[in-house]
């Protein structure tokens, strides 16, 4: 691929590089996702979360991180025991820490193995049935404190409300800033942002594959909208649909190995599914109207949002082929369907006295719940648990992310200072 | 084939530099510090003018931009002489190509406002079939509420928005 570059063109293309070095540098240090718990749950879960044994050996800590993902969750209080360690190999005292208000206590344990490397050893206890819910060890190196804080909370959330954590994702989402687009990559605490894709023009509907390797999204870098697969971990893009006329909103299968996507090239926006290769493009659906916004359900079904009723209304096909069904039957414009991981819920968007707010509908009793009192929101994305949906609102004129539970009662904002932000994607859980 | 082999290059040397954090030897826990696992990407494209009058503000090609009515997709009467001459100038240019690019106001969803904006798009590439020009010359396209040319939250604004925008190749449009 090489040979036939000049030394010109060598020379161009790290000058280039450089500038883009430099430019992530400066902008890297302003695009710190910050987030805001703006309401939590009715009732919270005491826990105490003491620094682990040794825990002052790190050159960063692991226990901050835990405290942080679980307070910042909405489902947990920290009770604060002071400055003590409590061994991971000592049975703490669980009388005493309730009388101090907890139900639940973290002891834990960080042992140098000697290569520079360490063990994490903890134990959750419950402080009501005095018993202890599980342990684990885990190998770390000194700069993996956070992704080690990560799993923890994980262990510590799952043990304590039955579902998995969600503190070891990532999410994916754009930033505008003046007139560039960068599509960015961030923990999902908003920390460790990366950029993947950095653009003069638009960017938008990033959409996650099933392993969290890649990302599909629309690219306007050529004027038009083309869809591309990109691997983030090697920066290698591929055009997966760029026919004649508009090529958008992919939504991957959930194997990974198909994609549905909305293309003009027949007239009107239609839904279409490939491979994720691009290859062996087949029709999804037929309508004389718009069909967008494919979602594609653990079931089969994809959930797309149509006009073929008048209005723009959300409606489900099975991706094996078969008519389309009406889902949402309520308001004029319910768009944007996205359902949660164990399909029973769907999240979408929908026009409320001239608002876009977000909603949730419980497909089996067909009851409509209305999370949000914003009037701009967008782009609902569910935690990989179901637990929590991120979307892009506005507040000040300004683009934010935020993210409701499914039941609306935890509330939390995420920004950027100096940029807009939006088209959030929450990843799926790391494998 | 040099427009594709840039951005693979600087990806290549974006990966190597990238590859310098701690290895992650035996550890169940991805490392991800710095950043780790995402290779930052430069996308681009580049183009020139060909003819000169597609740019002349004196000729009326120069003027590219088609306005619609709320919730419309109907091309207005006043539109109609704009429409005719980019017709002309297909007719009589043959090998030339035209992109044209739907636009919507920035009220509701993206991808829905990116299917409106196609149905403006088409709307003028009807017109313009129907005054002769040839399918191949007119590739129809949406850019939804991306490109906004005003950006205030105002009606006045919001009317800007809702147009087709005409582009040649020939002009370095794209």
């Amino acid at each position: 691929m090489l040979r036939g570059h000049t030394l010109t063109q060598m020379l161009a293309a790290f000058r280039l590089f450089v500038a883009a070095a430099l430019a992530s540098l400066s902008l890297g240090a302003q695009a710190q996702l910050s987030i805001e718990i703006t309401g939590a749950g009715a009732s919270r879960f005491p826990v105490v979360i003491p620094i682990f044994e040794n825990e002052s050996q790190l050159p960063r800590g692991v226990t901050d991180i835990v405290r942080a993902d679980l307070e910042r969750s909405g489902l947990f209080t920290l009770v604060d025991i002071g400055p003590q360690a409590l061994s991971e190999s000592t049975p703490p005292d669980l009388a005493g820490l309730r009388g101090r208000g907890a139900d639940a206590v973290l002891t834990g344990t960080i042992a140098a193995q000697g290569d520079g490397r360490y063990q994490v050893r903890f134990r959750l206890f419950d402080t009501q049935k005095q018993a202890e819910l599980g342990a684990m060890a885990l190998p770390m190196a000194p700069a993996q404190n956070r992704a080690v804080g990560h799993r923890i909370a994980d262990f510590v959330y799952e043990k304590l409300t039955g579902q998995p954590g969600y503190f070891s994702t990532r999410i994916a989402y754009v930033i505008k800033s003046g007139p560039n687009y960068e599509l960015q990559v961030a923990d999902a605490d908003g920390v460790n942002a990366a950029t993947a894709l950095r653009s003069r023009e638009p960017i938008i509907s990033p959409a996650w594959s099933p392993d969290g390797q890649r990302l599909a999204y629309v690219s306007f870098e050529q004027k038009k909208p083309i869809v591309y697969v990109h691997t983030l971990a090697t920066g290698q893009r591929r055009v997966v649909a760029n026919f004649k006329g508009s090529n958008s909103a992919p939504a991957w299968s959930p194997d990974g190995s198909q994609l549905a996507v909305v293309l003009t090239k027949d007239g009107q926006s239609q839904l279409y599914a490939l491979n994720a290769d691009g290859s062996g493009v087949r029709r999804l659906a037929s309508s004389s109207g718009i069909d967008t916004e494919p979602s594609w359900a653990a079931d089969g079904n994809i959930y797309f949002t149509s006009d073929r009723g008048g209005s723009a209304q959300i409606y489900r096909v099975p991706a094996g082929g078969g008519s389309a069904q009406r889902v949402t039957f309520e308001g004029g414009y319910n768009v944007t369907p996205r359902p949660s991981p164990d399909g029973r819920q769907l999240a979408f968007i929908t026009r409320n006295n001239g608002r876009f707010q977000v909603a949730v509908l419980d497909l089996a009793s067909k009851q409509t719940t209305i999370l949000t009192d914003s009037a701009r929101d967008e782009s609902p994305s569910f935690a990989p648990n179901g637990r929590m949906i991120l979307y892009a609102t506005e507040t000040g004129g300004r683009g934010v992310l935020a993210a409701v539970s499914s039941d609306g009662r935890i509330k939390q904002r995420l920004t950027v200072q100096a940029a807009d932000v939006r088209e959030p994607a929450w990843g799926p859980q790391p494998r | 084939m040099k427009k594709l082999a840039l951005p693979l290059l600087l990806s290549t040397l974006l990966a190597a530099c990238s590859s310098t954090g701690p290895e992650a030897t035996g550890a169940k826990v991805e490392d991800r510090s710095s950043g780790a696992g995402v290779a930052t990407v430069t996308a681009g494209s580049t183009s020139g003018v060909r003819i000169p009058a597609l740019v002349d503000p004196n000729n009326i090609l120069s003027k590219r931009s088609i306005y619609f009515d709320y919730d419309s997709y109907v091309i207005k009467a006043e539109a109609k002489p704009l429409v005719e001459a980019h017709a002309r100038f297909l007719v009589q240019n043959p090998n030339e190509t035209m992109r044209i690019q739907g636009n919507t106001d920035e009220r509701g969803s993206r991808e829905y406002n990116l299917a409106l904006g196609q149905k403006r798009a088409d709307a003028v590439k009807q017109a313009l079939l129907l005054l002769g020009a040839k399918e191949a010359q007119i590739e129809s396209v949406s850019l939804g509420e991306e490109k906004p040319r005003c950006e205030e939250a105002a009606e006045a604004c919001y009317a800007q928005n809702r147009r087709g925008d005409i582009l040649y190749s020939a002009a370095g449009d794209y």
